[in-house]
Parts: C-alpha cells; structure tokens; sequence
C-alpha cells in the first residue's frame, strides 16, 4: 500500500487541508499482453485480482471494465451478506465467505463498513415455516447459526413491524434469526479490493468494454478484443455476472444461465429503526436501514429474462405494497431512488466457478445476489486461475456438474432468500 | 406493466399470464435415441440473448392459452408470434 489509511494519516492530512492525499489506484497505460485478463471489475472481478496477487503472486493481471469501477452490479445490490443455504456445498461456502468478510477492513486497510447485525426471517406460512426449519437442521450440521423465536420475540426485536396481526390475511407465525448476517457498505467493497490489487500492480482499466474471446489455432482462448484494442492473454476469466452469456458466446460457448432483473428502492433517511435485515419471504420484500438512516427495499425479480438496468413499476409496486401490509407505519415515506441490476442465475439456482470447454477461460457467474459471497468467489476463482484446479470449496460448483446432471438446488435459498 | 397480445383475448396486463420461458426447438421427439449431451443441453441451456427472444406465455388468468411471442429483453418490445393450429411460433 503506498499509502496506508490510520487515525495518524488523517490528522495529518488534516493538517494539510487534505490536499496530499493520493490517488486511490492508478490508471496505467493499457498494454498489449497480460498473463491473466479479468473481465468485469466489479467484487467478483476484483476480489480474484487481490486474491491473485495476494495469496498467489500472481500480478501481471488486468482488469477491464466497461463502465467505470464499481458501477455494475456492485453498485446495484441491497448489501445483504448471509450464509443460509440449504446443501452440503453451499453452506460451508458461504459461511467462509462471512468470515472472509470479517477480516477484510484490515486486511484491506479500508473501512468496509461491515456491520453483522443479524438476519430476520418473517414467517406468515406454514410451509415456509417447515422449509425454514429444515434449512435450520441442515445449517445446524455446518455450524452456521439460524434458530426460531416467537412473534412476541420478532415484535420486540423489529418495533416497526405491526402489520400481520392474528387478522390479517396472513398472520406472522414465527421467525427465524439468522446472527451471522452482515451489511457492508458496496462501494467500499469494491473500491477497498480495487485499491489493494493496485498496490500489488495489478492494472485496472476502466472504460475498456470487451468485445469479443479470441481463440489461438488450437482452439485455447488467445485474449479478449476491447474497443481499445487486442489485448493478448493465455488466461482469461469472466466475472460480468448478467452479461456472462454475451461474452462466452463470442467464443461459441453457450452456458446454462438465464438473466434476470432485480430491482430495489431506497427511502429518505429517517431515524434508527430497524437495526437487522428484515426479510419476508412469503410476501417477497426484504429490508434493512443503511448507516444514513435511508430503508434499503428490495423485492422479487422481473419474471421474465431481462437485461434491463431499470425497475418495473409492476415489481415496485408489489414490493411496496408488501412492505404495508407488515410495515403500515412506512406508509408516509418518501421513497428516494430506485434502481435495478441485470444478473444471470444458473438453471439449478447454485453459483458456477468453473474452467470451460475453452482452454485458459474461466467463469464465475450464476452468482444471482453475488455481494454476499465476493471474498470466497474471489478467493476460489484467484486459486482456479492461479493453480488450473478448484479450491476445494468450489469443486461442485464447477460446470461438470451440470453434465451429470449433478444439480445443486438452491432454488427458494437463492432467490426468495 | 407490459401489455401482452393474447391472440384471443387481445392486449391484456402482464399480471394475468405466467411467462413460460424462452422457447428455441422443440421437444425432442424420441429422447432415448439422443447422446447424452445433446439432452443435457436440451435441458439445462436455454437461449439467454441480450435482444429479442422467442417466449411461450400462458394467459394463466384468462383464457388459458398457450402461445408464443418474441420480446426484446433490452426494450421490452413485443412481437406476437401466433400460428393457431401447430402451436408452433412462425
């Protein structure tokens, strides 16, 4: 880090009216070959790069974005980190990638703002109570936390929460909390990861949209074209979540991902009052108050494939309307922005980080809600890249699976949270 | 809200059809003679174009047909594609 951030660096830059700071990362010259090029800089993209660097040496890398950095999908999520899956290969995953997330502001030497404030799942069904606490039994086996507490308990813990008495028309049962849940702040995230893979040198380019895979005369990927010219590499992974297909496609690569829309809103900023992510899965709203006081809302997805950035006022309405029927007190605020992410979603619901038919081209998408598992997707896919095998903790996640048929469902885990 | 073209009941709001997906071939006639490549690829690969797609769609609450039609998933544009008998897009 040629600059390290401390109570000390502030003062003294204080002192100097903060005019010495310096730039975050650097903007290098693109060059015309690289060892390892990483399209996407968004967390996923840039967790590989640090990780790469960091735990592999390996630091001839690129990072080509189309945008600017952390202006894709993690700028466009609700920062909800969790580990509450359902199988054997997800739980254990996840739950590394929360406690790579709790070592990360100093490793990084970049306040994340990560606040492990627990997750609380509404429930107003009996089914979703049953399914609930099967996840519960199978959580329980991977040491990762979620247990029930009564509505008496859910009540004192969420004051807000008033709506869905014993005559609504759908009454809240119980709930389950899940403490291990977290918050972090997105743009930290990514400019906190971007900042420590720059330092290891590391090239971050930005405004560099890939056209197109090229592949060599027998068929192993040769680099990317960018709309700044060739960039020759033996190694390239994809990290560009919703537009994963479009990339792999110009290499004749055809993956089994769909993408989607999901879209989220934010309220004015209002006082502290819910201090836990509050989801409700049984009338599809999930919420939780960022550090400036705003209601962070997220609904279901646009049914449909999309590769929209925009919000369906269809979906936003549903949302809202969901969010009344428990929340009615909510009923006066003003709702602030609104925005929507294109992300893709595998055809069993699981993530994929994978080498592919394509020698040198690696994958990570199906990520659907990918900011809760940035570090460990970085992490698995930096050692895929580095040493040609899985990280043990990816090793069912690969393509293969799909070949045997060998489905990881995580559907309802996955996308109904 | 999208508008969607019911080739009996006409233009009718998206919240009374069920999207059934992407459409690209049909259903193989005699899977058993298939490699096992070919039917995983039938059945875990869809079409995923940023542009336009062909769709089934179920007017689920209405009149319960079936039918296809083409949206563009960058605009949401859409264009009926309906052959009554086959029930196969043109």
């Amino acid at each position: 880090m040629r600059q390290r951030y401390s109570i000390f660096s502030l003062a003294r830059n204080a002192l100097g009216f903060h005019r010495n700071w310096q730039r975050v990362w650097r903007s290098p010259p693109l060059r015309d070959a690289y060892d390892v090029v990483i399209v996407g800089a968004g967390g996923h993209g840039l967790a590989a790069a640090y990780y790469l660097a960091h735990n592999h040496g390996v630091t001839d890398v690129a990072v080509l974005d189309r945008g600017w950095l952390g202006g894709g999908n993690i700028a466009r999520n609700t920062v909800t980190i969790r580990s509450n899956y359902l199988r054997d290969e997800s739980i254990p995953f996840f739950a590394k990638s929360v406690e790579l997330y709790k070592g990360l502001s100093r490793e990084l030497n970049y306040n994340l703002m990560f606040s492990q404030r627990g997750m609380i799942d509404v429930v107003q069904t009996y089914p979703r109570l049953r399914d609930l606490t099967r996840r519960m039994l199978a959580m329980d086996i991977h040491g990762s936390t979620y247990r029930r507490i009564s509505v008496a308990e859910v009540r004192r813990r969420i004051p807000p929460l008033t709506g869905g008495g014993p005559d609504a028309r759908m009454p809240i049962i119980a709930a389950m909390v899940h403490p291990d849940a977290a918050v972090a702040r997105h743009d930290a995230v990514a400019w906190g990861l971007a900042r420590a893979a720059d330092s290891y040198g590391v090239a971050l380019h930005q405004n560099t949209p890939v056209r197109s895979l090229l592949r060599g005369p027998h068929g192993g990927i040769s680099g990317v074209e960018t709309e700044r010219g060739t960039i020759r590499a033996n190694k390239v992974a994809v990290a560009v979540s919703g537009h994963t297909t479009t990339i792999t496609e110009t290499a004749g690569l055809r993956l089994p991902l769909k993408s989607y829309n999901l879209s989220a809103f934010v309220s004015e900023p209002v006082k502290p009052l819910i201090n836990v992510v509050v989801n409700c899965p049984d009338i599809g709203v999930y919420l939780s108050q960022s550090d400036k006081g705003e209601l962070v809302v997220g609904g279901e997805t646009d049914p449909q494939q999309s590769f929209r950035r925009g919000i369906k006022e269809a979906v936003f309405e549903d949302a809202a309307a969901a969010m009344l029927d428990l929340f009615p007190s909510f009923k006066r605020l003003k709702l602030l922005r609104q925005w929507g992410g294109c992300l893709d979603f595998a055809h069993d619901a699981s993530p994929i980080v994978s080498a592919t038919d394509i020698p040198g081209l690696f994958v990570s998408a199906g990520w659907w809600g990918g900011f809760k598992a940035v570090p460990v997707g970085g992490l698995t896919l930096a050692h895929l890249i580095a040493t040609g095998r899985p990280h043990p903790l990816i090793e069912p996640f690969s393509l293969k699976r799909f070949e045997r048929l060998e489905f990881i469902l995580e559907s309802g885990t996955t996308s109904t949270r | 809200m999208l508008t969607i073209p019911c080739p009996w009941c006409g233009d009718r709001h998206e919240s009374e059809f069920f999207c059934g997906g992407a459409y690209e071939k049909a259903r193989p006639a005699r899977p058993e003679t298939l490699s096992d490549e070919a039917w995983v690829d039938y059945v875990t690969v869809s079409p995923n174009p940023a542009g336009p797609l062909v769709e089934r769609w179920w007017h689920q609450r209405g009149c319960g047909l079936w039918f296809f039609l083409e949206r563009d998933t960058l605009t949401h544009d859409i264009r009926p594609l309906f052959d009554g008998e086959d029930h196969e897009p043109r």
